[in-house]
């Protein structure tokens, strides 16, 4: 069992965060690497990318939004409550080359797992010019964090409702068209990092993203999450989950993300019914 | 002697096929007592039993059916315990008519004693009456062993060493144990709760299990080591999935066996809703191969409702590997075989889903390395199966998740982990391998009998030194 030490909402309820006592994969986990959690005996094995780790503590934290049984169940558990399974460090680690001149790109809750490689590309002394975003300002998270781990940081809503009222891509373009960006680094939804990586692409700068594809085990073993890169056949869980945002088959991707969609919204139906049941 | 000869062989009774086909509970229903007791007479007792030979971990056969013939059930299953941890699994999974059924003198001339059904039911008789005690563990060593992995091989590991006085601990990249008993085999070949309750025996004995430790990930071998292990055995599995790279392979409805039977088996998506996991509903399921997994996988979509399932292969009926009663329980229950067939490309439609497979036909031309008939095309012979659902059951490779963390470890050129085939020692000092990842996906009884010998090997090494 791994216990939650802290619990936060955020964006108006819409994400949680857990912080979570798990001492041997705090103490392995660096950037960019994710964790499979299962809230209980009947629960579904889902891989989150991990937010924050302290080795110290012995914890690792999650951020997640609501969307499904699976983060709902996720979403009830309260400080003291436990996972039953958390399994990590997963997948390949972030590869950070010191000094450079890097643009940060983060949309909805993928800023939680853009904020530690940001972090750690300042740590490791580059220019670090943010972009995040969100459909309005509720629903912004990480702010405070984004602009420490940060030079520059720049905040867009699709409604204007804080910041820059557009799509993160219009200020990527200016960044771009400015000159000397060594690489992108783009989290988020597919789409996001979809017409991040076409809009690079035009101007030839190497951009990562990180993909979090339906899987089991999380190990190699199921092939669940294959993703067309550059032609080949790639495991999101032992190959990424970060790829060449200019190889990446998105559109591919998109379909295969939605390979349960009705038996999400049936399993997640019922999930609330019984929730309204028992109120 | 000629009396016993003239008893038939008692057949197990089964669920009818047109029943089973769309439930999940087990086929064989087990011999009742009586059965039990008659069959066990039919053997001869032989002074020099072949059997035994033909059993991996050497299980003392006519000693174990002489008690059952006798009626002392309690003592049948202490006798197979001294060699086999795994009776309920074995008598169900093991293929005895390559091993020690077929060894039976019984068998030249007529139908061989049927010393699986006779284990299984030791095994069941037991777990209902919980009557005979655990063997005795000897004392404490002080050693530390580092079981990877926790499939057949890794437990018969480790039931071999805590009863030697070791001090083991079970590391289970998943949140059960049991490797591919729990993920692989079907609930209706093999009843998750038999294996729990084979795996907790073990617990019982002392041995540490602790689950949701991928090796290689939240802890590398090295690090075993500086932790305080004094030897460590890998019995990971083969765990990649092998597929074809057609096009179209990543339509959603192209699933790998391991992933839908992970689905089906580990997470019980077949409970879906009750449980959170899904699983893809076909309609038209074509499964790719004809080993047991194919089986496995194409017994599964039947019961998860399918009103059609095919399974698709390039050989012959003769060059199939899969047991011969598997593909017999198979067509019992309705499925049906595309021999001869090979697929070249999935369809599918806008929204990226399986619509079909564009198939040609195959003939079977020379023997080829493995000495079965190669399978050539068939000019001009394309052809197109509609199907939304697509399981893939061409086997699996070595994952490498684990050993390239162990960089020091010396792999053959396929990457499963070269270990001498009797004591199971690696190339690299206080290292064991065994099972799947060193010799290529295989049986449980296999694997298990890798894992006696390596563990005789270990306690030897703890012992005297390497």
């Amino acid at each position: 069992m791994f216990k939650i030490v802290k619990r936060e909402e955020m964006a108006s309820g819409t994400v949680v965060l857990n912080e979570i006592e798990a001492p041997r994969i705090a103490a392995k986990a660096r950037p960019g690497q994710f964790l499979i959690l299962k809230a209980n005996e009947n629960g579904e094995r889902i891989p989150l990318t991990m937010a924050e780790t302290d080795p110290q503590k012995g914890t690792v934290t999650v951020i997640y939004m609501v969307v499904g049984k699976s983060t709902e169940l996720f979403g009830r558990l309260r400080v003291g409550d436990a996972y039953q399974d958390v399994i990590g460090p997963l997948g390949q680690p972030t590869h950070i080359e010191p000094g450079k001149n890097v643009v940060c790109v983060g949309g909805g809750t993928g800023v939680a797992v853009l904020h530690p490689i940001a972090r750690g590309m300042k740590n490791a002394d580059c220019r670090v010019t943010s972009i995040i975003g969100a459909r309005n300002r509720d629903l912004l998270i990480l702010e405070d964090k984004m602009r420490l781990a940060s030079t520059d940081l720049h905040i867009c809503t699709d409604n204007g409702s804080y910041g820059r009222k557009g799509f993160v891509t219009e200020v990527l373009k200016e960044q771009l068209t400015r000159g000397g960006v060594d690489q992108v680094v783009a989290i988020g939804p597919v789409p996001m990092m979809k017409f991040v990586s076409l809009l690079t692409k035009d101007f030839g700068v190497p951009t990562m993203v990180s993909l979090n594809p339906i899987m089991i085990d999380g190990t190699g073993m199921c092939g669940g999450c294959r993703v067309t890169v550059g032609g080949e056949t790639k495991f999101g869980c032992v190959d990424g989950p970060e790829f060449d945002g200019h190889k990446v088959d998105f559109d591919e991707l998109i379909l295969r993300l939605q390979a349960y969609t009705e038996q999400e919204r049936l399993s997640h139906g019922r999930c609330k019914c019984e929730e309204g049941a028992r109120a | 002697m000629t009396s016993t000869n003239k008893t038939p062989r008692q057949s197990m009774p089964e669920q009818n096929p047109q029943v089973r086909a769309r439930n999940f509970e087990e086929v064989p229903l087990g011999y009742t007592p009586e059965m039990a007791v008659t069959e066990a007479g039919r053997c001869l007792q032989c002074k020099n039993p072949a059997c035994v030979q033909g059993c991996p971990v050497n299980v003392d056969i006519p000693g174990f059916i002489k008690h059952i013939a006798a009626g002392r059930f309690d003592q049948a299953i202490g006798k197979i315990w001294e060699r086999n941890s795994l009776p309920a699994v074995c008598g169900r999974v093991c293929p005895q008519e390559i091993q020690c059924e077929g060894n039976c003198l019984l068998g030249r001339k007529g139908e061989p004693v049927a010393i699986g059904n006779l284990e299984r039911f030791a095994a069941d008789w037991e777990r209902a009456h919980h009557v005979c005690e655990l063997p005795s563990r000897e004392k404490a060593t002080g050693k530390k062993v580092a079981v990877v992995g926790s499939g057949p091989s890794s437990l018969t590991v480790a039931g071999d060493l805590v009863l030697k006085g070791h001090e083991v601990s079970l590391l289970e990249a998943f949140h059960k144990p049991g490797g591919v008993l729990v993920y692989g085999i079907p609930e209706f070949r093999l009843p998750k709760d038999i294996v729990a309750s084979e795996v907790s025996c073990l617990g019982a004995q002392g041995v540490r299990i602790e689950c949701d430790v991928v090796v290689g990930r939240t802890v590398t071998v090295e690090e075993l080591f500086e932790q305080g292990f004094d030897a460590v055995y890998l019995g990971v599995g083969a765990g990649l999935p092998k597929f074809m790279n057609l096009p179209g392979e990543n339509l959603v409805g192209v699933l790998s066996a391991n992933e839908y039977l992970t689905r089906a088996n580990l997470m019980k998506a077949y409970l879906f809703p009750e449980v959170d996991t899904p699983i893809p509903q076909g309609r038209h399921v074509v499964v790719l191969g004809g080993g047991n997994v194919a089986m496995d996988s194409a017994r599964t979509a039947m019961r998860l409702g399918a009103e059609k399932v095919s399974i698709v292969y390039r050989r012959s009926r003769a060059e199939m590997p899969a047991r011969g009663a598997e593909i017999h329980h198979a067509e019992e229950e309705g499925l049906s075989f595309e021999l001869l067939v090979n697929p070249v490309r999935y369809l599918g439609n806008e929204k990226g889903r399986l619509t079909g497979m564009e198939c040609v036909r195959m003939e079977l031309g020379e023997p080829d390395a493995s000495g079965r008939r190669r399978p050539v095309t068939v000019p001009g012979s394309e052809f197109t199966m509609e199907c939304d659902l697509a399981i893939v059951a061409i086997g699996s490779g070595a994952n490498p998740l684990l050993t390239r963390s162990t960089p020091d470890l010396p792999l053959n050129k396929w990457g499963y982990i070269t270990a001498n085939a009797e004591t199971g020692k690696t190339g690299k000092k206080a290292v064991w391998a065994g099972g799947d990842i060193v010799t290529g996906a295989a049986t449980v009884i296999l694997a298990m009998g890798a894992g006696r010998k390596a563990a005789d090997s270990i306690h030897e090494y703890l012992t005297w030194g390497w």
